[in-house]
């Protein structure tokens, strides 16, 4: 009787913590559909623990009106096109070339302009995520359409307002677009965050940890019963999830905000809240609320799941999921302020062009 | 004959009694679920080592000039005060003294004379080691059963320490490789691939990239690390030499590491001249 009472008992609680170990999203089996069981720290929590390349080509938004899985053949096409792209911009460059036409050769990115780096420099990725062993054409799955949802009024005149300060989404390849922007050559604190060295480039540390879509993509996460690591190879940015502790006071104000943690089931669930109103990932205010799920799905991957709010900024919260895949490789030491030259030579030739302007002026 | 067969069994006992008290059983750390002693923590040194390694008395400033009657603030530090002053150490160099070289010595003297052009300190530049363990911020140790990894909050500077030899570094860097093993209950981290930008203190001395540091942690109570440091370089040094130092477990309790993102704090130094409206200095 006693032992049917427990069974009775059990059952609900059993079935509350299936649901709740399901992600909102992905399904957490492989492809045959059997339940993983991931290898466990001896704690018994799922160990997380290794090194991933966040390395994709598929976007965090997808074209309107296109669907979010990718067939087969679609996917290869493009990562074939991509890899084609690939070889032929590491090739090795006719010696005998002229010299770049000045002020560059028109186009726009780092690559673009003068040149900043040869393909060989970066890892932008190859393929696109596969999640419940889908190819999928954004990270972006909520909203159903895959696109980041409008922003509130507000949030379009603060932007506008604030148009050209950097943003912790902002890309390597965006400058030309900060260029343009009156002022953006006046001071260090305009320039965009990743060539300040304050946050690698496009959202890389997060959170939410995207993927660069340039280089360094690597990440590692160090687990202990109380403190789990995630490190960000660019600019060693290093977050610290605290488990089950309460968030900072409101007035602690942090450029990758501050994370804290529990298990849903096998699940990693981390919160984090009191961002600076500098961060600013994709235009948002400091009151962002980022909600991250982090799931062994198999030996070597990590199904990572993002949910991002800031009701001054969108008009709904949207979630975007992908694939950390493990890697071998060893993360090298990104010491970025240390040897930061450019951003002085960016600001002191503003100086020298506004120098040349005011004496082409006075002729 | 009885007196004295008491006096000479007391004198037995007694030296039993010292042997017992020097071979008193060593600290036994708690474990982790792999046996090996548990350094998870927030840990931070408390001394004047980032000062000077060296034994030294007080001196008003880091940066001096020649006043009337002996060495007066230099005019960039003045405002500071008390505030800037370096506060005196018995020091942490075993032996007391650093053993440069004699051409090594005048560098040393050199740098601390320019200590505020070239201390990579002033700038939020990667610390180095040993100097993150001993910069006055703490760092939290991560460890389990197959990673070990440090997290300073100065500069939010990290070392992963490899517990299985990658080969040698195959670039230079300002935080060097780091390879653990274990000797008994202490941990032993080999250093090596460091460039020659890193300080020791904020007394000029300093290393070249022949710079190889061996670091011991011990665990020697709840809440005390041992730490000791082996710096080898031929380059500037007669001889390997030693620091050591406790590293105390931060007590309070909701320590944590917050962000100390330095990069920020030195951009009107190194960038301010360089603005559209340079603020007035």
């Amino acid at each position: 009787m006693r032992s049917r009472i427990a069974v009775c008992l059990g059952l609900p609680a059993l079935a509350a913590l299936l649901i709740s170990t399901v992600p909102a999203v992905a399904q957490n089996s492989n492809e045959s559909g059997k339940k993983y069981s991931p290898p466990r720290m001896p704690d018994g929590h799922p160990d997380l623990q290794g090194t991933y390349d966040l390395a994709t080509i598929t976007p965090v938004e997808r074209a309107q009106g296109t669907p979010l899985v990718l067939t087969k053949e679609q996917a290869l096409k493009q990562e074939t096109q991509r890899a084609g792209q690939r070889e032929r911009a590491d090739a090795p460059l006719d010696a005998n070339r002229s010299a770049p036409p000045k002020g560059g050769d028109g186009s726009v990115g780092a690559a673009g302009n003068v040149g900043g780096y040869n393909y060989g420099w970066l890892d932008p990725g190859s393929t696109f995520t596969v999640v419940n062993g889908e190819k999928r054409a954004s990270l972006i799955v909520d909203p159903a359409d895959g696109r980041v949802p409008p922003m509130t009024d507000e949030a379009r005149k603060r932007t506008r307002a604030f148009n050209a300060r950097p943003t912790s989404d902002a890309q390597e390849s965006s400058d030309p677009g900060l260029e343009r922007a009156p002022g953006a050559y006046d001071d260090p604190e305009r320039r965009p965050l990743g060539e300040r060295c304050m946050l690698g480039f496009g959202s890389t540390s997060g959170p939410p940890a995207l993927p660069d879509y340039f280089y360094n993509n690597l990440h590692q996460i160090v687990q202990t019963p109380d403190s789990i690591l995630i490190l960000t190879e660019m600019v060693h940015d290093a977050r610290t999830v605290r488990m089950n502790a309460q968030h900072l006071p409101k007035s602690f104000r942090l450029w990758l905000g501050d994370s804290v943690g529990h298990w849903e089931g096998d699940t990693l669930v981390v919160d984090t809240t009191n961002f600076t109103d500098k961060t600013r990932f994709r235009g948002s205010t400091e009151d962002l609320h980022v909600i991250e799920r982090f799931t062994r799905v198999d030996d070597k991957s990590l199904l990572y799941q993002f949910t991002i709010d800031d009701p001054a900024t969108w008009t709904k919260p949207w979630t975007g999921e992908y694939t950390w895949p493990a890697t071998n490789q060893h993360i090298y030491e990104y010491a970025c302020h240390e040897a930061n030259y450019a951003l002085t030579d960016i600001l002191k030739g503003a100086r020298l062009r506004e120098k040349e302007q005011a004496g082409r002026a006075t002729k | 004959m009885l007196i004295k067969k008491v006096v000479f069994m007391g004198g037995a006992l007694a030296a039993a009694a010292i042997l017992a008290l020097a071979q008193t059983p060593a600290y036994r750390a708690p474990r982790l679920p792999d046996g090996k002693p548990d350094l998870n923590g927030i840990w931070q040194t408390m001394n004047e080592a980032n000062y000077d390694l060296e034994g030294h008395t007080a001196r008003a400033a880091m940066a001096l000039r020649p006043g009337p009657y002996g060495p007066v603030p230099a005019a960039p530090v003045l405002a500071l005060g008390a505030v800037g002053a370096v506060p005196p150490s018995m020091g942490v160099v075993e032996g007391g003294e650093i053993p440069y070289k004699p051409e090594a010595l005048a560098q040393k003297k050199d740098n601390q004379e320019h200590w505020l052009d070239r201390d990579p300190e002033i700038k939020c530049y990667l610390p180095g080691v040993p100097r993150a363990t001993y910069m006055p911020q703490p760092f939290r140790i991560f460890e389990n059963a197959t990673q070990i990894f440090i997290n300073y909050q100065f500069a939010g500077a990290v070392r992963n320490i490899y517990m299985k030899d990658p080969g040698p570094a195959p670039v230079d860097s300002w935080m060097g490789q780091s390879v653990g093993h274990w000797e008994g209950d202490t941990l032993v981290v080999d250093v090596t691939g460091f460039n020659d930008s890193t300080w020791f203190d904020r007394a000029g001395d300093y290393h070249t990239d022949a710079l190889h540091v061996v670091e011991r942690y011990t665990r020697t109570s709840p809440d005390v690390i041992s730490y000791e440091a082996t710096i080898t370089d031929p380059n500037v040094f007669t001889r390997p030499w030693k620091i050591s130092m406790p590293l105390y477990r931060r007590q309070e309790k909701n320590e944590q590491l917050l962000e100390f993102k330095c990069t920020e704090f030195v951009e009107e130094l190194m960038y301010g001249q360089w603005r559209k409206n340079p603020l007035p200095r």
